[in-house]
């Protein structure tokens, strides 16, 4: 295998062979980002019906299993009948905005999965503020969503739409500092970077005690911003019906709803990169077969999903109050008290590492 | 929980909202005019008659034997009760002596009707507090019941069991035993239910005093059933004015004094368990003899008023019958429970958020058509 930085560069260099520099590079990027999306897209598919398999099994039911084997194309059935169908709207709503709205979100979740180091040499775009970039993107979906509330002229959407806004902007804290947490210890927000610290040991393991809270702040942080029970306030279906979605239809439905799964597949990412060594094998089991590593990192990721998933179907929702209360009484504290702690094991050099 | 409000420079401005009739919180054609201030709740006002259907004008037109089948369309989720208030009322008025066997069977019949409908709520309540699984387990455990029902009166949701003077037949063979393995069951599947929900913080900070009820405004409001229970307001009428075989089984009247959601909560899961003790305290002892008395064909009741009360799942069910001695009622009023429970829901959701309107309202177990009648 070529061993070039990453994959983009691969392929750039492979270009450049026939043609003009400018257009290898352009082309080049053009064809990773439809790598990637044609990926994630079907990747989006199948964690639907994961969701559905796992809700199956949480509710003593079989789940999808007659189309395909298993229910394999069951979400691809459902997608195919999306794109056909008619798209409505609502004959007062903000045409543009309303238009607009679902492609901030899909946009801003698929431009997140750029970064993430599946092996050493799959990452498409390994910038230096790799974190701070995963941060920033996965704050602009809610753009979206509020767009989406308001633009669609609907009241209960619009209630959707305000709640989305207030928690995502409460959570993004809780998030942002919990991987502040990790950062003192790689010292680098460059992904790639991070994964090479966690050769030493997974920063869960070499952070011990204050690792162990941010991830855990982290995970709690994490299914609030992708608006998941128990804080799916925003489509609080025995509330708001459906919430901001209610007047989507069609594509446009089915635009929010795989960039609810993208996102849920990337905060299961984020977490596998910075707590527990990405594309890196437990003890390097599988350090001389490079391409393994992207087993390894999808492993640990669905497992992580799984998780999410798992908390889905069991716990009720919280009240919109409770919700706050809970991120600004309890976790943002707390995780500011765990930065200094792990400042401190840093300084004292205090760490695990193998 | 408590929150203050703090006097802001912002201008906020009180807006309406339609909650239904075709909304997933409630349950059926419910419609609710809902004046909200961001998030928090003004007032409510329930709008009805989206399924009306005239059942007590159409009681007036049927015979007695008919009105029975009625009846089965107002709650239907405890329909056996409901056949059983009306043909109670009727036999009191013919002065009829029922066999035991009938009386026995009837209150077996009403308490695993009780557990049923407790198994849906409880399903139903947690997804409305957001827990989806909470449904598939409840409608587990009372699909078993209704397999019960529908080997012995061939019905699964309207029963048409009861007949004035009886039963219109025999249980079936199996009736025994099925029962009995369906209380074994249970036995063990309703601690799931304390474990899946009763226990969960989240769940518990949801409803622990969330549309508190005192018991002087339960009482004022003709609470009945588990929700006045839920107050501290003892009304249950199996225990004050027992009827069929109440009077031979002990029992605890569940009462809580908290009179919020939680509470409410409560009482309806002690309710499960003292009906299944109730249906154990029976099952083995269903006295031998005939499972009905002849009546004439065309029952003419002789003039008068009557009034019969029962407890149904969701509390008094009142049959008022006011009869000129003809074959028809000259008058029939339902005295229902889910009528009175809603009109409380304005008093307790106001101040509330939506949520908490939802978990309210999820706790008073309405049944739409019951109010609607």
């Amino acid at each position: 295998m070529n061993i070039s930085l990453n994959i983009t560069e691969t392929i750039q260099e492979w270009l450049i062979g026939f043609m003009p520099e400018g257009v290898a590079s352009i082309l080049g990027m053009s064809i990773v980002a439809l790598i990637y999306l044609a990926i994630f897209a079907v990747a989006g598919l199948y964690l639907v019906l994961l969701e559905r398999k796992v809700a199956a099994w949480f509710q003593l039911r079989i789940g999808p299993n007659r189309v395909g084997y298993w229910g394999l194309f069951q979400t691809m059935a459902d997608a195919l009948k999306l794109v056909s169908k008619e798209l409505t709207g609502t004959v007062k709503a903000d045409k543009f905005l309303y238009n607009l709205a679902p492609y901030f979100v899909i946009i801003s979740s698929l431009m997140a999965l750029a970064v993430f180091p599946f092996t050493k040499e799959f990452q498409a775009f390994d910038i230096n503020i790799g974190i701070f970039f995963l941060i920033a993107i996965s704050s602009v979906g809610v753009i979206g969503i509020l767009l989406a509330g308001w633009s669609s002229n609907n009241k209960f959407a619009l209630i959707g739409a305000m709640r989305s806004g207030v928690q995502t902007i409460s959570y993004e804290l809780s998030i942002g500092l919990s991987l502040l947490t990790m950062v003192l210890l790689t010292g680098s927000l460059q992904l790639s970077e991070i994964v090479e610290t966690q050769k030493e040991g997974w920063l869960i393991l070499q952070g011990h005690v204050p690792a162990v809270i941010a991830f855990m702040i982290y995970m709690i942080a994490g299914t609030a911003e992708t608006n998941r029970a128990p804080f799916d306030m925003v489509e609080a279906e025995s509330e708001l019906g459906a919430g901001f979605h209610t007047e989507y239809s069609g594509m446009k439905f089915a635009y929010f709803f795989l960039a609810e799964f993208i996102n849920m597949f990337i905060i299961a990412a984020i977490a596998t990169t910075v707590f527990f060594g990405a594309w890196l094998s437990p003890f390097g089991i599988t350090e001389s077969i490079p391409w393994l590593g992207v087993f390894w990192f999808l492993g640990k990721t669905l497992m992580l999903v799984f998780l999410m998933m798992w908390f889905r179907w069991t716990f009720p929702r919280l009240r919109v109050d409770q919700l706050l209360t809970l991120e600004w009484k309890y976790l943002l504290p707390i995780n500011l008290v765990n930065i200094v702690i792990m400042a401190i094991i840093v300084w004292l050099n205090l760490t695990i590492k193998f | 929980m408590e929150t203050t409000l703090v006097k802001s420079n912002f201008k906020s401005e009180e807006y309406f909202i339609n909650m239904g009739p075709q909304h997933p919180a409630t349950h059926g054609v419910l419609r609710l005019l809902l004046t909200i201030d961001g998030e928090i709740i003004k007032k409510v006002e329930p709008d009805l008659g989206y399924i009306h259907r005239s059942i007590e004008k159409m009681c007036e037109r049927d015979s007695y034997q008919q009105i029975v089948h009625l009846t089965d369309r107002m709650d239907y989720l405890s329909s056996h009760i409901n056949n059983e208030a009306v043909c109670l009322t009727v036999e009191n008025a013919l002065q009829l002596e029922l066999p035991d066997r009938v009386k026995v069977i009837r209150t077996i019949l009403s308490e695993l009707t009780r557990i049923a409908s407790h198994c849906l709520w409880w399903g139903v309540m947690g997804m409305d507090v957001g827990a989806l699984t909470t449904y598939f387990y409840g409608f587990r455990d009372r699909e078993m019941i209704n397999d019960i029902f529908e080997e012995t009166c061939g019905a699964r949701l309207t029963m048409n069991y009861n007949i004035p003077g009886g039963l219109m037949f025999d249980i079936h063979p199996n009736f025994v035993q099925r029962t009995k393995d369906f209380i074994a069951h249970f036995k063990t599947k309703l601690p799931e239910y304390d474990t899946l929900l009763t226990g969960n913080v989240i769940f518990q900070k949801r409803t622990k005093g969330v549309g508190v009820l005192s018991k002087e405004d339960a009482i004022s409001f003709g609470a009945s059933g588990p929700v006045g229970r839920g107050s501290g307001y003892s009304c249950d009428v199996r225990k004050h004015h027992p009827y069929s075989a109440y009077d031979r089984v002990t029992f605890n009247e569940a009462l809580k004094t908290e009179g919020d959601t939680f509470a409410r909560y409560q009482v309806r899961i002690q309710e499960m368990w003292e009906a299944m003790s109730i249906i154990e305290q029976l099952i083995d002892n269903i006295p031998e003899g005939e499972h009905k008395v002849a009546t004439n064909a065309v029952i003419k009741l002789p003039k008068g008023e009557y009034y019969q009360k029962v407890e149904t799942a969701r509390g008094e069910l009142g049959v008022y019958i006011i009869s000129i001695g003809t074959k028809n009622p000259y008058r029939l009023k339902f005295r229902s429970p889910g009528f009175s429970n809603l009109s409380l829901l304005n008093h307790i959701a106001v101040g509330g958020k939506i949520g908490d309107l939802v978990a309210s309202m999820a706790t008073l177990d309405l049944v739409i058509p019951d109010i609607d009648r």
